[in-house]
């Protein structure tokens, strides 16, 4: 059972499986270079003290978002299974 | 980037990087890779001192080479700046892109971190379809041991089609065997499988290739030309004319093959945007096929996670932070008195020994005066009282960037900065800016939009660099704490409230340029939060302290000597009864006043344009109106010198300010000057914080008049 959501709502310790990007141009390019593609897992790992930007744990590199940049990508919550590759790092 | 002389020096913005070959049958070697994957360890460990720094011609970004040999065959490493990709986003990667693309290196060493090896196979795939004679080095081999990932080389030489070497670079392990396989790919090109996309883009690129069959394409492979044509990037096809003499996209065949290919791509549902879709979803279904079975972790690796719990915790960040920032001024305070002091007394001995050998030689007095007391006092006084405090400061900052924490500071205080719409990166180049502002500009590349590099480049001033150190500590010490106390805590801990002001105004000036000149969107920003590591100590430290000691015997002796001989000049000629110096502090004396200062004051800051740290001499000489520069270990003398030359704590304090708030030394611009390429920043950066400085202080004397 699938529910999807954005980015942006992971809280520190939660995985999500990426659904889809939503952002445009230069900057859909680059979280496409640093590994957030469809498919990848992604974990919510660390919040700023201020708040924001939220640390995600994609492909086994710590990659830090605004939130706003976090809520154009949408990704999938369900039953971890075990295949992940990319996530237990 | 760091604090190195490189990036502090004149030399910053040199331009130009020839690659030489020493010998004809030396090896051109590119070196490759993501950031943070210890590329610049591999370089230096194989370059070590044989290297020379500088900028790419034409833009400002940091490019070095180096050479090495390996039985006989010389190597010459090219440092190419770290990039995710070669589809370039930012200068970084256009210059990866363009050296790989067009320079035709020999061969190229793609460095991987064994620790995220899939997310680094991108790069490498890209790299593979420009050109076969690729390596890569497996890197960090002894942080994936202990994070209990197991890589089975092997198999991903097998499955890539080109070998594949395990280096630990830290231990130089590994590293001879790079060079083998890289004169191994020069002698027998391999031939590696080819990275697949979806049918439709396949498709696509077929019709492409055909129309280029007729066209000359150099050395660059049909295939990858037809993927960038599709691709349509605009700084790339700049490049391709310029390497191949014409404009591909104007190639009447190519032009038809190429429209045909989108229209094609079109109607099966595949955009522009979907087309890049494609490729990056092509490349990492590569990389994760390519990985499946060659890259094992056992357990799941928590430590870093649990410091940054720590670090960056909402109750225990900021104040971790504040602790961390006062302790590496107490360590370059405390550190630099011992070594200062040495140093001072050495200076006395030799002084005291040219005092006599003048003597003996018979020159007449004025000759002793003007070199010792002038020139030579001045050089001691920057060199006792400024390089310890670098030598110790510098290092430290280094061990910090390598342990892996300052991006940390970046993903901590962004929030901050955004709302200044400005980024959070601003902090890094502010962090650099303590050691020296001309590196925290040159630092300020890291700043991915151009809006917001200028923010932080017009804004680094109001950091204190080192050289502003002394005179902030000397005058917080002497009238801002009760006369007797020191301690180099509370020292320390009044250079952090400065230091907290600077960022303060920092903050607000950003803001203002924002909603004025520099008006615009905050960019996209990530960062990458780099695993901790554990620093290599030795090597950082020795190089480290090497430079700084370099750069401030350079500084002091053509800086501070010339400086010392200008106010000696100032001190003792005489024009109309009084000397010149008399006569300048007395005209600008009374807009002085208004700031809270003196004249002498105003001028020794004036004076004190080349080099911050001649500030203080400058204005202790001129009060002495013999224009020597009396024994300065007697703190209670100094204040007494000052208490009797009209100083108060009111007037303490404006120098805390206006040493905040004034204009960039000459180094800083003319490094300003070089990075922004225009006349009008650079005013600006000269103007802004002048400006600033001066309506603080006027404001806080009339504040004090007011209310006091």
């Amino acid at each position: 059972m699938w529910k999807e959501l954005p980015l942006s709502d992971l809280r520190p310790g939660q995985v999500g499986q990426i659904a889809a990007l939503h952002t445009k141009g230069a900057m859909r390019r680059r979280l496409q270079d640093l590994g957030f593609l469809p498919g990848q897992w992604v974990k919510a790992l660390q919040v700023s003290p201020l708040g924001e930007p939220t640390a995600y744990l994609v492909q086994g590199t710590m990659i830090a978002l605004r939130k706003a940049d976090a809520a154009q990508i949408t990704v999938r919550r369900g039953e971890q299974n075990g295949t992940n590759s990319g996530i237990h790092r | 980037m760091g604090l190195t002389v490189a990036s502090t020096g004149k030399g910053a913005v040199d331009t130009g990087l020839k690659v030489q070959r020493r010998h004809p049958g030396d090896l051109v070697v590119a070196l490759a890779g993501n950031p943070n994957v210890g590329k610049s360890t591999v370089f230096n460990a194989l370059t070590g001192l044989k290297q020379h720094t500088g900028n790419w011609a034409g833009k400002t970004v940091a490019s070095a080479q180096g050479e090495c040999r390996l039985r006989g065959q010389g190597y010459v490493l090219v440092d190419i700046p770290g990039c995710y990709s070669l589809a370039a986003r930012s200068a970084e990667e256009a210059v990866a892109r363009d050296f790989i693309c067009f320079a035709h290196p020999d061969a190229v060493a793609v460095v991987c971190d064994a620790t995220c090896l899939q997310r680094n196979l991108p790069l490498v795939l890209q790299i593979l379809e420009v050109t076969p004679r690729v390596v890569v080095c497996v890197n960090l081999l002894d942080e994936a041991q202990r994070k209990g990932i197991q890589i089975d080389l092997l198999l991903l030489q097998a499955r890539l089609g080109v070998p594949v070497v395990g280096t630990r670079a830290r231990s130089g392990k590994g590293l001879q065997e790079m060079l083998q396989a890289l004169l191994q790919v020069k002698q027998d090109t391999p031939l590696p499988p080819v990275t697949g996309y979806s049918p439709a883009l396949e498709q696509a690129v077929k019709q492409i290739e055909q129309a280029l069959q007729y066209q000359s394409l150099g050395d660059l492979p049909p295939r990858w030309v037809a993927l960038r044509l599709l691709e349509d990037d605009s700084s790339l096809r700049q490049s391709l004319k310029e390497y191949l003499g014409r404009d591909l996209w104007e190639q009447p065949a190519v032009v038809t093959a190429r429209q045909k290919a989108l229209q094609q791509l079109q109607s099966q549902g595949v955009s522009q945007q979907g087309l890049q879709d494609d490729i990056a979803a092509g490349l990492l279904c590569r990389a994760q096929q390519i990985c499946k079975g060659a890259v094992h972790q056992q357990r799941e690796h928590n430590t870093d996670r649990r410091i940054d719990r720590v670090l960056l915790g909402k109750w225990t960040g900021f104040p971790l932070m504040f602790l961390l920032l006062l302790g590496l001024l107490w360590l370059t305070v405390t550190g630099a008195n011992y070594p200062s002091a040495v140093l001072s007394s050495w200076f006395g001995a030799i002084e005291q020994w040219l005092a006599g050998v003048l003597d003996a030689a018979g020159l007449p007095d004025w000759l002793w005066q003007i070199t010792v007391q002038g020139m030579l006092r001045v050089l001691f006084w920057v060199v006792a009282v400024m390089l310890p405090p670098m030598a110790i400061f510098f290092p430290l900052f280094t061990l910090l960037e390598d342990l892996g924490y300052l991006p940390r500071i970046a993903f901590a205080v962004d929030r901050v900065f955004h709302k200044c719409a400005a980024c959070g990166k601003q902090c890094l180049t502010m962090c650099m800016g303590l050691g020296c502002n001309a590196a925290g500009v040159v630092g300020a590349r890291i700043i991915d939009s151009p809006r917001e590099r200028l923010i932080a480049v017009l804004t680094n001033v109001f950091v204190p660099c080192n050289g502003r150190f002394p005179t902030l500590i000397t005058v917080f010490t002497l009238f801002l704490l009760p006369v007797g106390a020191g301690g180099s805590l509370l020292s320390a801990l009044g250079l952090s409230c400065v230091i907290l002001l600077g960022v303060g105004v920092t903050l607000l000036v950003s803001k203002l340029l924002s909603a004025t000149l520099l008006r615009g969107v905050p960019s996209a920003f990530t960062i990458e939060l780099p695993p901790y590591r554990r620093p290599q100590v030795g090597r950082v430290l020795v190089r480290s302290v090497f430079d700084r000691t370099l750069h401030v015997l350079g500084r002091a002796v053509t800086v501070a000597a010339p400086a010392g001989l200008v106010i000696w000049l100032l001190a003792n000629v005489t024009v109309s009864g009084q000397s010149l110096l008399a006569h300048i502090s007395a005209f600008l004396d009374p807009f002085a006043r208004i700031m809270g200062l003196d004249g002498v004051l105003l001028l020794a800051f004036i004076l004190g344009f080349p080099a911050n740290e001649i500030v203080l001499p400058i204005a202790i000489m001129a009060y002495t109106a013999g224009g020597t520069l009396i024994e300065m270990d007697n703190l209670l003398l100094l204040r007494e010198l000052l208490v009797q030359n009209g100083w108060t704590w009111v007037t303490a304090v404006n120098v805390l300010l206006f040493s905040l708030m004034h204009w960039p030394c000459s180094t800083t611009l003319l490094t300003v000057k070089k990075e922004t390429g225009s006349l009008r920043w650079t005013a600006l950066a000269f103007l802004l914080p002048t400006a600033v400085g001066v309506i603080v202080c006027t404001a806080f004397t009339a504040a004090v008049k007011i209310f006091a």
